[in-house]
């Protein structure tokens, strides 16, 4: 017998290229622009796909063996959490306000991305790249899940989470991430991997990951924070999937720079739009406040940012078009969002309250340079208001923006007395948008952008309706019969905290549990 | 005698998700792997079509001619989630990894007659790529899949299939050097014996039928070739001549293959009894594969059993067309 004892040892990254790349194969029976549709018409050039750097070196068998690990890990902290009532442990009933924007607003695009990636993990010429993006796909698939596993605690006993799914293709405000998903999922594999890869895990998920898992740490959300830590490797293995997949493609041919830089123009500002959101709940809906959103923006966006794009400049990249914009807002968008949401707040399925002077003392001194001068006397006015028994509520309908679908509520850079505002008019319709960010980014792909599903045009045009109602019967409300499209269970769902259900109710459990 | 723990009871306002309780018949206690998938896929009100492929939305049944009422009846009867996937896949792989190290400590690599490892290496080697073809297929079923009850199991599938084609290079990189995965590259390539099989599996790469490409994969490719390479090649033919040390290198897939298989059957069994139209699309689709399958698993039959290949071929398809037969196929 041949007992051959000396076998050449493989590197780490030969063994891996051989449990990846060595897979795949070049067809002969059927030509390879049929087998890979996807992945010319956007423009990009791609010359080699084995210049691929792989962002990580992660076998199936090791990811078993490390995700197994973890969820074992996860599943006995969210079983534990629903066996003691770990939700009244929470610091104040506010803070499931921002539980339930997280569970409406952002755990719907986690699910998304599943087939975004599995999307680019098939279509992408090269195996390795493949690879990652399918590990991406997974990942993305147990984010959801397990949100959707520690939040079904929540919805038990509190209102607002009953009915994500139904709401998310429906509620004004879910529009504005649902868009941001549908934009880049409608989108070429390059584009989504930029949109979503580089421009949204890579620059801006610490700013929206780590700020609602901050919150959840602060606020005793130990169900939530768990799946924060165990969601970070992961976390960790996207960002470097972002950062090298911008990298190869600059590398790859200069003609790819001018197209990578207008998708980062875009969806860097269409994500800053989406984050006015995480402002809105870090500044506000977080009883036991972690850091101001405008502190967050600094060091993540603009020391963090500003580092990444000196890195790029050497490949030709500037920084996105809307920086300075976006900069200059961090003083303002967390405060118009919250007004907003103030407002409408019969509106939306999640309660808005108001502040304490303690709070209120907080974001003076985070914000002296607003603040005081732009929203403090605007809350205090409205709280006054509340006071004498006049919760204001608006009933009538926003403009929405035609790109990034928020109410028109941003204000003029240079000038927050302003509400900004532009106009297009594409064949012979009149296109209204909240910045010449969004303008740009809709004159650019118009085709595209005449197509968004505005909530408000549709509640015009009568989309907004069970089948079963009449609205020609005299005692049609309208607003109610929206509200019941979008399935609130009015009163419960929507409006003031000060008197909630949701209020009530933990109160008297947690009586129930720390008294005798 | 039982000890009870008092805990603060506190009544729940409902049990689950609206999405799920619309398809478990009402507000009551939801499994994780119905919260994890009913109802989860967006259905409405979308903004953009799909700039890769306009004439569909973003989310569309129509991308199969199978047509359901609830796609949501098309459950996996495993009842996988992420968490139950994962957790079970690690101990699978710890049996798995214990395997090699056992082959390796007692060097029963090296003990393997050299026709024996020939012939496993010949059949086994080239199949990684088979392996690598099933994974792209699921990410395509996965990715144009309608309703969360076959995307987040698809998604599963595909990695899985990855894990088998990592498998399989493991295992060619114990029994002999790196050059043997050229060697069977090569073959795959060229290699007259492989030529019908590569080129049916590439055929599948064009299929746009997110239904048709589950079936094709999941059902006819691997429905024939596991049984036949896995149960009659690797756990008769290898192990009756001194090859044992190859089962249990592979002992995952023929395992795996049996899971696979109930997620299979329940998807297509339902699918089928929906009614008549999709029967006999089911029908169509599997006797076309089928029997180019059976043609292109033909030489590699001959090449894993010489003389029995014929025996052994039949035996694999009876057994398919029985488990077609029982799922109210018919082909």
């Amino acid at each position: 017998m041949d007992m051959k004892v000396a076998k050449k040892k493989l590197g780490i990254k030969e063994r891996y290229g051989h449990m990846t790349r060595g897979l795949g194969w070049e067809p002969t029976y059927q030509p390879a622009d049929a087998v890979f549709p996807y992945d010319k018409y956007e423009g990009i050039k791609i010359h080699d796909w084995d210049k691929w750097v792989d962002p990580f070196r992660l076998t199936m068998d090791a990811y078993w063996k490390y995700q197994g690990e973890k969820d074992r890990k996860l599943y006995a902290v969210i079983e534990a959490f629903a066996q003691n009532n770990g939700h009244l442990n929470i610091t104040d009933a506010r803070y499931l306000s921002a539980i339930k924007l997280f569970w409406q607003g952002v755990s719907p695009l986690e699910n998304y991305v599943v087939q975004g990636f599995a999307r680019a993990g098939r279509h992408f010429r090269g195996e390795a790249s493949r690879v990652a993006c399918q590990m991406q796909a997974v990942d993305e698939l147990r984010h959801y899940q397990t949100q959707a596993h520690s939040i079904s605690n929540y919805n038990k006993y509190y209102n607002g989470f009953h009915s994500q799914r139904h709401m998310w293709d429906r509620v004004w405000y879910l529009s504005v991430p649902k868009s941001f998903g549908e934009d880049a999922l409608t989108a070429g594999p390059f584009e989504f991997l930029i949109a979503i890869s580089f421009s949204f895990e890579y620059v801006l998920t610490n700013l929206l990951f780590v700020p609602f898992m901050s919150g959840a740490a602060y606020n005793g959300d130990m169900s939530t924070v768990t799946f924060g830590f165990s969601a970070q490797s992961d976390e960790s293995r996207h960002m470097t999937l972002g950062i090298e997949a911008i990298k190869f493609l600059l590398e790859q041919d200069p003609a790819n720079v001018p197209i990578v830089q207008g998708w980062i123009d875009k969806w860097f500002w269409r994500g800053s739009k989406v984050l006015a959101l995480v402002g809105m709940m870090m500044d506000y809906m977080l009883p036991k406040r972690v850091m101001s959103w405008k502190e967050a923006w600094e060091i993540y966006a603009e020391e963090n940012g500003g580092a990444l794009f000196r890195d790029l400049a050497r490949y030709g990249i500037r920084p996105p078009k809307g920086w300075a914009d976006a900069c200059e807002a961090k003083d303002h968008i967390s405060h118009q969002v919250w007004l907003l949401f103030y407002e409408y707040g019969g509106a939306a399925a999640f309660h808005t309250w108001s502040l304490t002077n303690e709070e209120l003392d907080w974001l003076s001194a985070k914000y002296p340079d607003s603040f005081d001068k732009y929203y403090r006397p605007r809350l205090e006015f409205l709280r006054d208001k509340h006071a004498r028994g006049e919760r204001v509520y608006q009933s009538t309908l926003p403009t929405l923006c035609t790109t990034c679908q928020i109410p028109l509520c941003f204000t003029e850079p240079g000038d927050p007395t302003k509400i900004s505002h532009r106009e297009t008019v594409y064949e012979d319709e009149k296109y209204v948008f909240c910045s010449v960010h969004c303008q740009e980014i809709f004159c650019n792909e118009p085709e595209k952008f005449v197509q968004s599903w505005l909530p408000v045009n549709q509640i015009y045009q009568g989309n907004c309706f069970n089948p079963d109602v009449d609205p020609t019967a005299p005692d049609f409300d309208p607003l109610k019969a929206v509200l019941e499209y979008f399935k609130y269970n009015l009163g419960r769902d929507n409006g003031e905290f000060e008197g909630s259900e949701d209020q009530r109710n933990f109160a008297m459990w947690r009586g129930q549990a720390s008294k005798n | 005698m039982s000890v009870e723990i008092k805990a603060v009871e506190i009544k729940p306002l409902r049990n689950t998700f609206t999405n799920v309780a619309e398809l478990i018949g009402g507000d009551k206690p939801a499994s994780r792997y119905q919260e994890a998938t009913l109802g989860v896929q967006a259905t409405t009100n979308m903004h953009y079509r799909p700039t890769w492929e306009p004439e569909f939305e973003l989310f569309d049944p129509r991308r199969s001619a199978i047509q359901m009422r609830e796609w949501y009846d098309l459950k996996d009867p495993r009842q996988l989630y992420y968490a139950s996937w994962t957790i079970q896949r690690a101990k699978e792989q710890e049996t798995q990894e214990a395997n090699f190290d056992f082959v390796e400590s007692r060097c029963l690599h090296l003990s393997l007659p050299d026709h024996v490892k020939k012939l496993a290496l010949d059949v086994l080697l080239p199949l990684r790529h088979a392996a690598w073809g099933a994974n792209m297929n699921n990410n395509e079923f996965c990715s144009r899949a309608f309703s969360e009850v076959l995307i987040s199991p698809a998604i599963m599938q595909a990695m899985d299939n990855l894990g088998i084609a990592q498998y399989l290079t493991r295992l060619g990189l114990l029994l002999d050097e790196p050059e043997v995965l050229d060697i069977a590259k090569a073959q795959w390539m060229t290699g007259e014996a492989w030529q019908p099989l590569r080129h049916m599996i590439e055929d599948s790469f064009v299929v746009r039928d997110f239904m048709e490409i589950f079936l094709v994969q999941n059902f006819v490719f691997d429905g024939l070739i596991y049984p036949l390479i896995y149960d009659r090649f690797v756990d008769d033919t290898l192990t009756s001549q001194g090859g044992s040390a190859v089962a249990m290198l592979t002992s995952f897939m023929p395992m795996w293959f049996g899971q696979s298989s109930k997620w299979v059957d329940g998807v297509l069994k339902v699918a089928v009894a929906e009614s008549e139209q999709n029967k006999a699309l089911i029908s169509q689709w599997t006797t076309t594969w089928r029997d180019r399958a059976v043609a292109a698993l033909t030489p590699i039959a001959a090449m894993a059993f010489g003389n029995n290949q014929e025996t052994m071929l039949n035996e694999v398809v009876e057994q398919f067309n029985a488990r077609a037969k029982k799922l109210g196929i018919v082909a």
